[in-house]
């Protein structure tokens, strides 16, 4: 199976810092890969990198062998630790927003049938991830995992090819951390998700993930901290559990699974 | 207890609210009293029943050179004024604050000159307004709106400006445009902002409306005011100060309440 996403010799340099060097990586479609490493070892500048928010400095990033422009867009979705959700709409609005925007460029707004048949869309994902009766709650009404669960339903709505999550539960309680384990889990299940994960939590990254890359430097001069950059030290692919608990094997060469 | 532990519950606090008011006007009552029986031409302080009188006549009877009710006439005129200004003030701050907070191409062009025109105070431009737009409506309306717009402008802009990058970044991933990521996600949160810094400048705007219609007008509050100042008519004045002081409360509340039933989120509230 030819790699959905690949990094090729990608570096991030920030004047005299060096972020991240020589990351070379693939990943398959359905894999859930957990990122890991000190802070400051580049793990939200490789988000970043695959979100768009930044291009690289050399190198290049190749989504299913088109390289990517250092832009967002609708193929790559994203859950931020906070901030994910739109504090203005209601729950409903939060997952209309993405099919609004593709149906009506200039209005970003859907009327009649075309907003009934996006409302069911909506309504489908929102019980998908346990909201389906709080669809007209605002998001300040909602606790931190309510709206986690939201900010996923908005991503998920689009059938995004990669989703990115960042830290996506470290704000929340370990029991509530809990059921959204479980719940992202089941997503990446049921939907052939491939998700790209960065994490504090090493539990996390090896329970949840199929595959766990740590970020570290390789090397470190003393003297000039910023002189070397970050790059995937170690690329732990937990095959077992792909087996086990991976997505059927009905998903696999279906490159389209996670987009209808 | 401490001082600070001491709060009182909501019926003791409207009367405590109460009392510095009637303090005052019991104050006032008494002192006006005292110049009336020493001299029942004082104009100075007027009685309550005085101000009435002459609030009676201004508010009711028609004046025979207008063929207007004179207060009436003043109210609307500068209400007129008054709106128009801070229309104009509005709707520039929607579209140009917006578009600073969105766009940093835009930013990048207009901040430097917002920046310059918001530091020049506003009546030192006046007499400019007055040459190159005459004595008229036109002049008057634009110190308003001149006035104020600069500041609301740099409010909404810094606001939106502010909004989580992490919104900006999601609205993108979700397929967003720049127009829509405008008009659904900067727009609707920049309106209770815009109403909150309307609500601010509300006062200012009264100040340059009165500033102007003191200089050169023939009809409004503030040149009411004004004239009759020359005849130390504080029985006039008095009262219109009430009226504006009114004016400006119902437009506050008003404003509130706009926001408040529009955009509950903005205000912790349901739905």
């Amino acid at each position: 199976m030819s790699a959905l996403l690949s990094l090729e010799d990608v570096w991030v340099e920030y004047g005299e810092k060096v972020v991240l060097e020589r990351v070379n990586l693939e990943i398959a479609q359905g894999e859930y890969v957990s990122v890991v490493g000190p802070s400051g070892a580049g793990k939200s500048t490789f988000l970043r990198l695959i979100l768009g928010q930044e291009g690289p400095s050399r190198g290049r990033l190749l989504l299913d062998g088109t390289p990517l422009t250092p832009e967002c867009s609708p193929d790559r979705g994203v859950v931020f630790q906070r901030y994910s959700v739109f504090p203005h709409l209601t729950a409903l609005g939060n997952v209309l927003f993405g099919l609004e925007c593709a149906a009506a460029p200039l209005t970003a707004k859907l009327l009649g049938s075309a907003r009934k048949a996006a409302r069911e869309e909506a309504v489908a994902m929102l019980e998908a991830v346990g909201l389906g009766h709080n669809l007209d709650v605002y998001p300040a009404q909602m606790s931190g995992g309510m709206q986690q669960r939201l900010a996923l339903a908005q991503a998920l709505v689009k059938h995004p090819r990669v989703l990115l999550l960042d830290e996506p539960f470290g704000a929340l309680d370990p029991g509530i951390r809990l059921d959204m384990h479980e719940l992202v889990g089941g997503l990446w299940q049921e939907h052939g998700l491939t998700i790209v994960m960065v994490t504090h939590d090493i539990n996390e990254a090896f329970k949840l993930g199929t595959r766990v890359l740590a970020f570290d430097k390789r090397r470190h001069d003393p003297h000039a901290p910023n002189r070397y950059g970050a790059t995937a030290v170690y690329d732990v692919k937990l095959d077992r559990k792909t087996r086990e608990a991976g997505p059927p094997a009905e998903w696999a060469g279906q490159p389209g699974a996670g987009n209808m | 207890m401490r001082l600070v532990n001491i709060k009182p519950a909501s019926g003791p606090r409207i009367l405590i609210g109460a009392v510095p008011i009637i303090i005052a006007l019991v104050a006032y009552a008494v002192l006006s009293a005292a110049r009336a029986e020493a001299n029942p031409n004082d104009k100075v302080l007027p009685t309550f029943l005085a101000m009435a009188r002459a609030a009676l006549r201004l508010f009711t009877e028609t004046d025979p050179r207008t063929g207007q009710v004179t207060a009436m006439a003043d109210t609307a005129a500068s209400l007129w004024r008054l709106g128009v200004g801070i229309g104009i003030a509005t709707l520039s701050t929607l579209v140009i604050g917006i578009a600073l907070g969105v766009v940093p191409l835009v930013r990048a062009a207009l901040g430097p000159i917002i920046t310059v025109i918001a530091v020049i105070p506003p009546i030192a431009v006046l007499p400019i307004l007055f040459i190159a737009l005459g004595l008229g409506e036109a002049s008057k309306i634009a110190l308003i709106a001149v006035g104020i717009a600069p500041y609301m402008i740099r409010d909404l802009a810094s606001h939106v400006a502010g909004l989580p990058a992490e919104q900006f970044i999601k609205a993108q991933t979700l397929g967003a445009s720049t127009w829509q990521l405008t008009l659904r996600v900067a727009l609707p949160q920049a309106l209770p902002r815009l109403i909150e810094s309307l609500r601010l400048s509300m006062g200012p705007a009264w100040v340059f409306l009165i500033s102007a219609e003191a200089i050169a007008s023939d009809v409004g509050l503030g040149y009411r005011i004004f004239l009759v100042r020359r005849y130390l008519s504080m029985d006039i004045i008095l009262p219109y100060v009430a009226w504006i002081s009114l004016l400006a409360i119902l437009t506050d509340w008003a404003l509130l309440t706009i926001s408040r039933k529009a955009f509950p989120w903005a205000h912790g509230g349901g739905h």
